[in-house]
């Protein structure tokens, strides 16, 4: 029994990498840019799949949420803007070619050129190299997860993960944080989110879908990043989970959401750095270090700093979807070529 | 093995066609009408049949209540996301298939 199981389970291992690479090159090769994306979320959630076989579920989690929950419709969202730019739809086209014999061709004929040929061979070579990285490395491998489950006991929480990632190492953690905010500060110095982005009329299914589904994606958020002392889960997953309902806010198109006042976000969105830096100021006071915990208290502050890192990434992901500050926001009139394009969807 | 066992067996295998027929239908059906209908068929029907089984072969109380939230979401979810898809494509003009 034991033994058909890893049969099946080596199968499956092969087959799902197997698939993952096909995604890769077809992704790659791919000359319709919808399509491509799709690749890329079907991508990301068999490499989810793929940390779960490895035994990395937060990994996978935060694959799942980000890798293909956020980062498909954020590009779907670029791609909408390109075409409204290029005034062109490529997608539900029906007279659209699926195999463009002259497209192939020109595909075909770029393959060929020598640069192609000098960037396959020095690719060829660093897969070389790598394999025999990992080759050398000395088994056992010389991991670090003997000195984490040393330390555990005075990290605060019981999730080797949360332990390293919050406490153990919490200056990256910060830089991290740090680095979405820092993209949402320049997306809103860049431009303001195009709302209204009026589509015709919004479905009342996906109104009411949305309206069902939102309490229980704010619960499952709260519980990720609570879990995450303990368990699989924690801010960044929590966060992405948050994100995902304000996606889908933003996406049904209800009526208050562009009128909005920017501050509570701007409060929201700064909150995780804020907390993360206070804590980082209050260790060098109490404890002589940067971002060093009391090891009584450590479990409480970092509830408290996940709790808040959760919301700031949540919020920031969606600004970035979003892809700029409310209009409402604005002291002067935007930029022309910013201006929402009020041509009628579908025409 | 237990009567409950081997019933959630079976429903798992019933379960197994509509998938397949789901992704079948998929590749090969003619318009995005008939593969969204294919497609939600596997997620309703043979995703109730999947957590039936698997319900039965549960031992504990809230692995089932779990199960069964999963079904109603995805039903949900699928249910939602078809129809927004299928009504997409009839704005833009795409007329559903018809046998010539």
């Amino acid at each position: 029994m034991d033994s058909a199981m890893t049969i099946i389970l080596t199968g499956f291992d092969l087959l799902l990498s197997a698939t993952l690479l096909w995604l890769a090159w077809q992704l790659l090769r791919s000359t319709d840019i919808f399509k491509a994306i799709i690749f890329f979320i079907c991508f990301g959630l068999l490499m989810a799949i793929a940390w779960v076989r490895m035994h990395a579920p937060d990994v996978a989690l935060a694959e799942a949420a980000i890798g293909a929950g956020l980062t498909g419709p954020l590009f779907l969202a670029a791609l909408r803007k390109m075409e409204r730019k290029q005034k062109k739809e490529r997608r539900f086209d029906p007279e659209e070619k699926r195999d463009n014999p002259d497209k192939r061709w020109q595909v075909r004929s770029r393959e060929a050129s020598p640069l192609m040929w000098i960037v396959a061979a020095l690719t060829l070579c660093f897969a070389g190299l790598l394999i025999r990285t990992v080759w050398i490395i000395p088994r056992p491998l010389p991991g670090l997860a003997q000195q984490t489950a040393a330390h555990l006991g005075a990290s605060g929480v019981d999730n080797a993960v949360t332990a390293v990632l919050l406490n153990f190492r919490g200056y990256d953690t910060m830089l991290e944080v740090m680095v979405l905010l820092l993209g949402a500060i320049t997306i809103w110095s860049i431009t303001h989110a195009p709302f209204p982005p009026r589509l015709p009329d919004t479905s009342p299914v996906q109104k009411s879908a949305v309206r069902l589904l939102l309490p229980l994606i704010c619960l499952t958020g709260g519980y990720l990043v609570w879990q995450g002392a303990y368990q699989t889960g924690g801010a960044f997953q929590g966060g992405a989970v948050l994100s995902a309902a304000l996606v889908l806010l933003l996406i049904s198109d209800f009526l208050w959401l562009p009128d909005m006042h920017s501050l509570p976000l701007r409060m929201g969105m700064v909150l995780g750095p804020l907390v993360f830096l206070s804590m980082a100021v209050l260790g060098i006071i109490t404890e002589n270090a940067l971002l060093r915990f009391p090891p009584e208290q450590a479990g409480a502050f970092l509830l408290f700093l996940e709790a808040a890192c959760a919301i700031s990434i949540g919020l920031s992901l969606a600004a970035f979807f979003a892809g700029g500050r409310p209009a409402s926001d604005l002291r002067e009139k935007p930029y022309q070529t910013d201006q929402p394009d009020t041509e009628k969807e579908g025409s | 093995m237990t009567i409950p066992e081997i019933i959630g067996l079976v429903s798992i295998a019933v379960a197994l066609p509509f998938f397949l027929s789901g992704t079948v239908g998929m590749l090969r059906f003619p318009d995005i009408f008939t593969r969204l209908h294919a497609l939600t068929k596997a997620d309703n029907v043979g995703l109730g049949f999947l957590i039936l089984g698997l319900c039965l072969q549960a031992n504990d109380w809230f692995i089932v209540i779990k199960l069964v939230l999963i079904w109603v979401l995805v039903l949900i979810a699928s249910s939602a996301s078809c129809h927004l898809v299928a009504r997409r494509a009839l704005m833009k003009g795409i007329r559903p298939w018809t046998a010539q």
